[in-house]
């Protein structure tokens, strides 16, 4: 095939102007709205790399994801899976795909059903894509296990979900998310429901299990704190829309965009020399994504909007170094002022 | 789903009224199984049809044993054989003259309900005659008048009018086992008991052929579940009524069971218009009633049983138990494991079949087992109706014929009691099974 070259160098994923929106409507057919959970987000995410997307609750973080894994269809926009179309993907080359992407959700024991044993659960997937005859499949259980370290793996295998704390339970997820072995692992606030105790752990697990496999792996957030160590780049997200992308070191200590500025100084400061300056914390909430407000999603509560243009025009994406891009007016000057 | 097999059966054999609901439904199946050894299927209809095979049962005669039991002595029926008595033979020219003392001891407490003689004369050229003398214990003899015989004859004596007048206007079966009255004595005859014979005093225009001669005395008691107006043994209806109900009850249960659950579950895993046509098509099938449908199929169509069966679970495919399955798929096709599912490529019917079935089985069980009785009792009701299949022995159509003979008004209290206590158990025995089940399915019921 010629078209396999190209193909190739695709990036993993890519989301071209991607919407998700979900309609309200009234009696079942009239049209009264829409939930603009993901409105209008381009990114790339290239083979072997930890993306980090952040973002308040609300903010259509979760629905990302949901459209990333095909589980919401976009209203607009697509997202190219090594360049193709996931939406144009038939029945069994979507199942192909889905086999190449693992999901962690954010509550592990509601992702796995309660009226299997940690081996059935195990077992799905693989038998879903009909992987290997039984022993085969046993094989590949244990090893999954022996990767998120369950074990002696024989004390789990026969457990049921409600047996396991919660950190265990994150780890059979983790470990059915990896079992067929995928190139993408997507995974949706893997920790913000674990004791804090097990936090570190899993996510360096997962971050170990990325380097180690050299696979990719796209995580969301809500805590900018844990970011550092786990991803290469952020992508912060403000009321369905990426409002900033830059690499991990650079977006932390260096944030642009507003928003990121007022989330970086909502987090606990442990330099006493900062204690007592000024914090741009935001005022107000996050806005209604069912009606945003217009222009820049973020002037509401933005100290610094510039009348006459922020509620006017949605800023475009803007580059103010490789690789980063930030949608802020107030980097569209040839020399933006410093932060 | 197997984890909690062996540790589930456990915690229900510590109710006692689950143990007991098993036993009487071990013991129903039991019957049920025994049914078609003890009566193939062809046959019992065939019997239960009638006729001349029952020709020495008696009428409407009760249960033995609840006779037995009250220290009654009532009477059964004795069927009194040529071939087992010693007949004298005189030879003349052209025939022979036959005497056959059919004899026999009586020691009841009650006069029979009724007296017959069945007479074979098979082969011979010219119709033999036989002359009947009745002799009591003590030692009067009635003739009973004589008779012309076909190859097949029934005398039956207690119809006999003139003989009935004779006996002081008594019934012949009464009269010819009271004791003799003084002149002028008023009142009940009285019962003798001893040794009755009724003689048969035979002339045949043949040498060889043969003569049987068959006395029946019918008792007022019989077998163990009495007999119905048609002389039918109703044990018979009661054992293949067994089959037969809990055969209608659980198909019925399991056909509205499994198609309400599927439907169910197919409009919660598509939502939408799909969702709502099945919704509508169960409100409307919710407020349709039942059993006038029935009784116009019944009335207009067929009554065939399996018909029935077929117009239940059909109108049982839109029930109100979607509502109830639905409420339940609900909350489970948004459980995040739906969505890994999803996520990891499970088919719509793998998830369905295998991620949300397996949690509404807690409520499922427990109103299936409970769901079964109900079927029985519609099948009786339709039977009691005069809906019933018109072949097929059942509870419901020993009931139908009690209705139609005014049973209680009659005084034959074991004709409505047996078939309505068999129903009984059934609903008994399901109803604390799945009292049972419930609890352990469902543990937020366990009384505190």
């Amino acid at each position: 095939m010629t078209a396999e070259a190209p193909l190739m160098e695709a990036p993993l994923v890519e989301a071209r102007g991607l919407h998700t929106w979900f309609e309200l409507r009234q009696w079942g057919f009239l049209r009264v709205g829409a939930v603009r959970a993901v409105d209008d987000v381009s990114f790339t995410l290239a083979r072997g790399e930890a993306v980090a997307f952040v973002g308040e609750s609300g903010c259509g973080k979760s629905s990302l994801v949901r459209t990333l894994l095909g589980l919401h269809r976009p209203t607009a926009g697509e997202v190219r899976c090594e360049g193709r179309d996931l939406a144009s993907l038939g029945g069994a080359e979507l199942k192909a795909w889905r086999a190449r992407v693992g999901y962690v959700q954010q509550d592990p024991f509601g992702a796995l059903p309660p009226f299997l044993d940690v081996r059935r659960i195990l077992a799905e997937p693989l038998k879903v894509h009909g992987v290997g005859d039984r022993a085969e499949r046993e094989r590949r259980i244990r090893a999954a296990l022996e990767e998120v370290r369950l074990t002696p793996v024989e004390e789990f295998l026969g457990k049921f979900p409600h047996m396991l704390s919660g950190g265990q339970q994150q780890r059979v997820v983790i470990a059915r998310a990896l079992i067929l072995e995928p190139a993408l692992v997507i995974a949706d606030e893997p920790v913000s429901m674990l004791d804090a105790s097990v936090r570190v752990e899993i996510l360096e697990l997962l971050r170990g299990i990325q380097r180690q496999r050299g696979l990719t792996l796209a995580f969301v957030t809500h805590d900018l704190a844990t970011v550092r160590h786990y991803a290469e780049r952020i992508l912060v997200l403000y009321a369905g829309k990426v409002v900033e992308s830059a690499p991990v070191e650079a977006l932390l200590d260096a944030p642009e965009h507003p928003y990121t500025r007022a989330l970086l100084g909502v987090l606990s400061d442990p330099d006493a020399a900062n204690a007592t300056r000024q914090r741009e914390v935001p005022p107000g909430e996050p806005p209604s994504l069912i009606t945003p407000p217009s222009g820049c999603r973020f002037h509401p509560r933005c100290a610094r909007a510039i009348a006459g243009r922020c509620e006017v025009e949605a800023p475009p994406e803007i580059a103010t170094a490789p690789a980063r891009r930030v949608a802020c007016w107030l980097f569209d000057e040839p020399a933006p002022p410093a932060p | 789903m197997i984890a909690w097999r062996s540790g589930r059966w456990r915690e229900l054999a510590r109710y006692p009224s689950a143990i007991a609901g098993v036993a009487i439904i071990l013991v129903l199946v039991g019957v049920a199984l025994a049914a078609p050894l003890a009566v193939p299927y062809g046959e019992a209809l065939e019997r239960w049809r009638g006729g001349e095979r029952w020709q020495y049962h008696p009428v409407n005669a009760a249960p033995v044993w609840v006779d037995r039991l009250r220290g009654g002595r009532a009477p059964t029926t004795r069927v009194i054989a040529s071939r087992d008595v010693e007949a004298e033979v005189h030879p003349f020219p052209g025939g022979r003259r036959l005497t056959l003392p059919l004899t026999f001891d009586y020691a009841f407490d009650d006069f029979p309900s009724e007296l017959n003689l069945f007479l074979t004369a098979e082969g011979h050229a010219r119709p033999p005659f036989v002359r009947l003398l009745w002799q009591t214990p003590d030692g009067r003899e009635i003739p009973l008048g004589g008779h012309r015989l076909g190859e097949r004859e029934r005398i039956s004596i207690s119809q006999d009018r003139a003989l009935a007048q004779r006996l002081g206007g008594l019934a012949p079966h009464i009269g010819l086992f009271a004791a003799e009255k003084a002149e002028g004595e008023a009142g009940a005859p009285s019962l003798q008991t001893g040794r009755y014979g009724l003689v048969l005093e035979a002339v045949l225009f043949d040498a060889e052929a043969p003569l049987e001669a068959e006395l029946v005395v019918y008792g007022r008691v019989h077998g163990i579940a009495g007999t119905d107006h048609q002389r039918r043994a109703l044990s018979l209806a009661l054992l293949w009524g067994t089959p037969v109900a809990l055969a209608f009850g659980l198909i019925a249960a399991v056909g509205t069971t499994l198609t309400t659950l599927v439907i169910a579950a197919v409009g919660v895993w598509y939502r939408g218009w799909v969702d709502a046509v099945i919704q509508r098509l169960t409100e409307v099938n919710m407020i349709l009633p039942v059993l006038p449908i029935l009784v116009m199929v019944g009335t207009l169509y067929s009554t065939s049983i399996w018909l029935m069966l077929g117009v239940v679970v059909l109108l049982g495919i839109f029930s109100a138990g979607i509502k109830t399955y639905r409420a339940m798929l609900l909350p489970i096709r948004e459980a995040p494991y739906i969505e890994a599912a999803r996520a990891y490529g499970a088919s719509n019917l793998r998830i369905v079949m295998r991620y949300m079935l397996p949690r509404i089985l807690p409520v499922l069980v427990p109103s299936f087992v409970t769901l079964i009785p109900t079927f029985v009792f519609l099948e009786a009701s339709l039977a009691v109706l005069g809906l019933g299949d018109p072949e097929l022995p059942t509870w419901g159509k020993v009931l139908n014929d009690a209705q139609s003979q005014s049973a209680l008004y009659n005084g034959y209290v074991y004709w409505v009691v047996s078939p309505a206590l068999l129903l009984m158990l059934t609903g008994l025995g399901f109803a604390m099974l799945g009292f049972a089940l419930d609890r352990v399915f469902n543990p937020r019921l366990r009384s505190l």
